[in-house]
């Protein structure tokens, strides 16, 4: 099922949440609301599973008004940040709660109950766990049955919110893998809230960045990765470097280096932001041609799959980041105080 | 397992008291001697005394003052009164910590002032106020006549007294044990689709059972054992409208401290009964928190 | 004004709840209170005030505030003691007094008047032994402060020793680290971490003993001008019908109470405020 998301707005007090905010969820996609805390992505959320209304604006399931439908008619599955399983009932109990609920006349009969509940903790893999209490669960099993909860009343889609927030780093990463694995399975319309970036690019089909209230962007993980639509989503999907340009006629300068770039051909003379991904700055020890900047090295990491080195530069006060391969860093015998010089191979400019 | 944690914690605290935080052996025991003269001063030794007066005189007589007609009509008086408001009380509490607890509104804290009102009043006013509402001289006085009610000496007086003296206890309980718990589970129910009863049936009341529990048991001793507020009401008719404690004082002020003291003792074992429970089910409240913080 | 602070919240029943509830607080609680202030209105200012300060009843405000405080003062310096004595230190029974720190609220009030009545009167098993030093305990102001100490023993110890388990040992540590004595780390660092609880323990008991009735009139004499507290005053001018002077009585009293009950809830707004400005 699709959801059309119109215009929505909601303050709490003097303070805007959503500031007009409008969305597509194609039907069986798998979407993250990403952002920081206090983007407005989990009212957002918590507005389209109908936990809170918004003050205008108007969500469509699949074309049908749904704004103000009734939480317990929207048919949605909502897994929340801490799960909310119900203490005092077992696994079972606990996802048996939304069949057993139903008004008689709807309602499967026990054995069919049954039947349904072991399939989902088959499907969750954590059968063997039926008789416990939820407090004898780890974060990573209660997860999973939050989501067996979720999906129990076999909802048209499926929210989540933070799902793998209280994980910790080694869970996290196998719960995202099987997560996306579920979808594909299942290929349930789903959402998602996250405001690890990581996570978003991973598991997500598509990303909707949100900052402040407001939609920044939309996109594919690569989309958005390779073309940020803002100086926001550059900063906030990964390390960047920050640079004082300008640009004239599809070049951006930074100090006595000229990039060309494949957009802003018609700009004269303009300041403008430029961003250079830490990977995207070659390093050299010896100056080839007049265009590079020249730094010093100033720390270097060298643990992990790349070499983090943090460059002072001549010109100006702020240090520049940049990761190299271990076999490039094993080339240029670099040590703290070397003198390099940098060439960023690909450059985003935003115009102020 | 849970029992073995908090015996580690209790260990670990123990070691973490280590030289530098704690006092000198002497201190230790001078002022744990001087705390236990305190208690037995101000509260063991009048516990005790209850028994042993109740029973100075043998046992046939401290029998004999427990079936005495009067004792009885006062034994079944006071069951009555606490039986009629405590399930008032519980209804209230359990609806007034869903609207504070759930729910954000204007007003709230003046609320949660009101309902503790109760507690600053003196029983012998809680009295008072309603004999001014339903006494011979009151609001309703002549009412009542014509229509040949009585509330004033009589149950219902004592009733409203004692759900006026109680009244705060229940909702007192629940309110910062609903607002701990949040509204996630809750809303997790409402999304699959449970209705409001059904919430609060399946979800909410058992996340409470203790709370409730202990504010039942509360609700219970001072609705059994108030004083001064039926004293103000009651009318002291023997056999009629006599609870328990007010026989005593009518025993007592009778010099007949034998069985005064008999009919006594059966309170002060409620007492002792009320903190028993009262000791387990903190004591369960626990474990349950320890198992729940102990899986994450 | 319901439509414009609607809760932003699904959960069903918040009319319903909410309106129960101020439906039955104002059955219970609120006409009937204010059934005491519109009969005061009967009574001029001049009679008012003529009924509120007569001697007798001078001597019973001084008696039931001055034997209260008294006795909360008791409760705090010995309170504090056994909510330390009970979080700090091990010894055979703890759990046993703990339990039984709780009395005087199950305890009914009655019960608790007659059976110290029976302790320290003259013969009792106390006052026997204080007798031989002139020192006489039931029917004077003395039993008083006894049977209000006793009501209000649990407000101090339960205020404090959940404040007393929650206090890290790592500050204690720190404090010794840096050259503090037990002494001093206990005056500057966990005296100071207790005030808010301890005084709000302080005020509870003060309030509880200010409305007492049950245990006081067994062992106070209730001697007009020596022995007689308020809540027995309004007793006796209800005895003689004199429904007014009672009320006005009652008036007084409920108003000071209200004043304590607002003190109490600000000294708690206080210390949670305190509390989260530190976190």
């Amino acid at each position: 099922m699709s959801i059309e998301i119109r215009n929505i707005k909601k303050e709490f007090g003097s303070f805007t949440a959503l500031d007009n905010v409008g969305l597509d969820v194609p039907s069986g996609e798998l979407v993250a609301l990403l952002g920081p805390s206090g983007c407005g992505k989990t009212t957002l959320l918590r507005i389209i599973a109908g936990l809170e209304s918004p003050d205008s604006g108007s969500i469509h399931f699949h074309g049908v008004e749904a704004t103000n439908r009734d939480v317990r008619e929207r048919e949605v599955g909502f897994v929340f940040q801490h799960y909310a399983l119900f203490r005092h009932m077992t696994v079972f109990e606990n996802v048996a709660f939304g069949l057993r609920v139903r008004p008689k006349k709807l309602r499967p009969t026990e054995a069919e109950i049954h039947r349904r509940v072991h399939q989902l903790l088959e499907l969750v893999q954590l059968d063997w766990l039926a008789d416990r209490y939820p407090p004898q669960l780890s974060g990573g099993q209660r997860q999973r049955i939050a989501l067996a909860r979720a999906l129990a009343v076999e909802p048209k889609v499926l929210l989540l919110d933070e799902p793998f927030g209280a994980l910790d780093a080694k869970v996290r990463k196998d719960l995202r893998r099987w997560l996306r694995r579920l979808h594909d399975e299942l290929h349930i319309t789903s959402v998602f809230v996250t405001h690890d970036q990581e996570e978003a690019l991973e598991v997500a089909d598509r990303i909707v960045v949100m900052n402040q209230g407001h939609i920044e962007q939309i996109g594919s993980p690569q989309e958005v990765y390779d073309n940020p639509a803002s100086p926001f989503v550059y900063k906030f999907l990964g390390n960047v470097n920050q640079f004082h340009s300008r640009v004239n006629a599809g070049q951006a300068h930074i100090g006595d280096i000229a990039l060309n770039l494949n957009a802003h051909h018609t700009v004269q003379d303009s300041d403008a932001l430029a961003y250079v991904r830490p990977h995207d700055i070659d390093v050299y020890t010896e100056k080839n041609g007049d265009q590079a900047l020249q730094a010093v090295v100033s720390y270097i990491h060298a643990a992990g799959p790349l070499v983090r080195l943090e460059l002072q530069p001549e010109n100006n006060a702020d240090i520049i980041e940049a990761e190299i391969t271990r076999e490039r860093f094993r080339e240029l015998k670099l040590d703290q105080g070397s003198q390099v010089y940098l060439k960023p191979k690909s450059v985003q400019v935003f115009l102020q | 397992m849970s029992a073995a944690i908090s015996q580690l914690a209790k260990y670990n605290a123990k070691v973490a008291r280590s030289r530098a935080t704690s006092e000198p052996a002497w201190v230790r025991w001078g002022l744990i001697t001087v705390a236990l003269l305190f208690l037995t001063l101000f509260l063991f030794v009048p516990l005790a005394a209850v028994f042993t007066e109740a029973l100075r005189k043998g046992f046939e007589t401290y029998i004999a003052a427990l079936i005495e007609p009067d004792a009885l009509s006062a034994i079944k008086l006071t069951l009555i009164a606490a039986a009629i408001s405590l399930p008032l009380n519980l209804v209230f509490g359990v609806a007034a910590a869903w609207a504070i607890a759930k729910f954000d509104f204007k007003g709230k804290s003046v609320l949660i002032t009101l309902i503790d009102l109760p507690f600053a009043v003196s029983p012998v006013i809680a009295g008072l106020i309603y004999v001014l509402i339903f006494g011979l001289q009151g609001w309703f006085g002549e009412w009542l006549i014509d229509h040949d009610l009585k509330v004033i000496f009589a149950i219902p007086g004592i009733v409203l007294a004692t759900i006026f003296v109680t009244f705060p206890f229940i909702a007192r309980e629940l309110i910062p044990l609903m607002q701990a718990q949040g509204k996630e589970e809750e809303e997790a129910g409402l999304v699959l689709g449970a209705s409001g009863w059904q919430i609060l049936w399946h979800i909410t009341l058992p996340n409470i059972k203790w709370g409730l529990l202990y504010g039942v048991i509360l609700t219970n001793a001072r609705a059994m054992g108030e004083f001064g507020a039926v004293s103000v009401v009651s009318g002291h008719i023997r056999g009629l409208t006599n609870t328990m404690p007010l026989h005593v004082e009518i025993l007592y002020n009778e010099y007949n401290y034998a069985a005064a003291f008999a009919v006594a003792s059966l309170l002060a074992f409620l007492a002792l009964i009320t903190l028993a429970l009262k000791s387990y089910i903190e004591w369960q409240s626990n474990r349950v928190a320890i198992s729940s913080n102990t899986a994450e | 004004m319901a439509k414009k602070h609607k809760p932003h919240n699904v959960l069903p029943g918040f009319n319903l709840s909410l309106g129960y509830t101020l439906l039955y607080l104002s059955l219970i609680v609120l006409i009937p209170l204010s059934a005491a202030f519109l009969k005061t209105t009967e009574l001029s200012f001049a009679e008012f005030w003529h009924t509120v300060t007569t001697p007798r009843v001078i001597a019973s405000y001084k008696l039931t505030f001055g034997a209260s405080l008294f006795a909360a003062i008791i409760n705090a310096i010995f309170g504090l003691l056994t909510a330390w004595v009970l979080t700090r230190y091990t010894f055979p029974g703890k759990k046993l007094v703990d339990a039984l720190v709780d009395l005087p609220f199950a305890l009914p009030t009655a019960v608790a008047g007659i059976a110290l009545t029976a302790v320290y009167s003259a013969n009792g098993w106390i006052g026997s032994l204080l007798e031989p030093y002139g020192l006489k305990v039931a029917f004077t102001p003395l039993g008083v402060v006894v049977a209000l100490t006793f009501i209000g023993l649990p407000f101090v110890v339960r205020t404090v020793q959940p404040v007393l388990e929650d206090l890290e040992a790592e500050t204690e540590e720190a404090a010794a680290s840096l050259g503090a004595n037990r002494w001093q780390t206990f005056r500057r660092v966990i005296l100071p971490a207790l005030w808010p609880a301890l005084l709000t323990g302080f005020a509870l008991a003060f309030a509880r003993a200010v409305g007492e009735y049950g245990s006081v009139i067994f062992i106070a004499g209730n001697m007009p001008m020596v022995s007689e507290i308020t809540p027995l005053i309004i007793i006796t001018k209800l005895e003689q019908y004199d429904y007014t002077g009672a009320t006005a009585v009652a008036v007084v009293m409920l108003i000071l109470s209200f004043l304590l009950l607002f003190a109490i809830n600000g000294l708690q707004w206080w210390s949670s405020h305190r509390h989260s400005a530190s976190r």
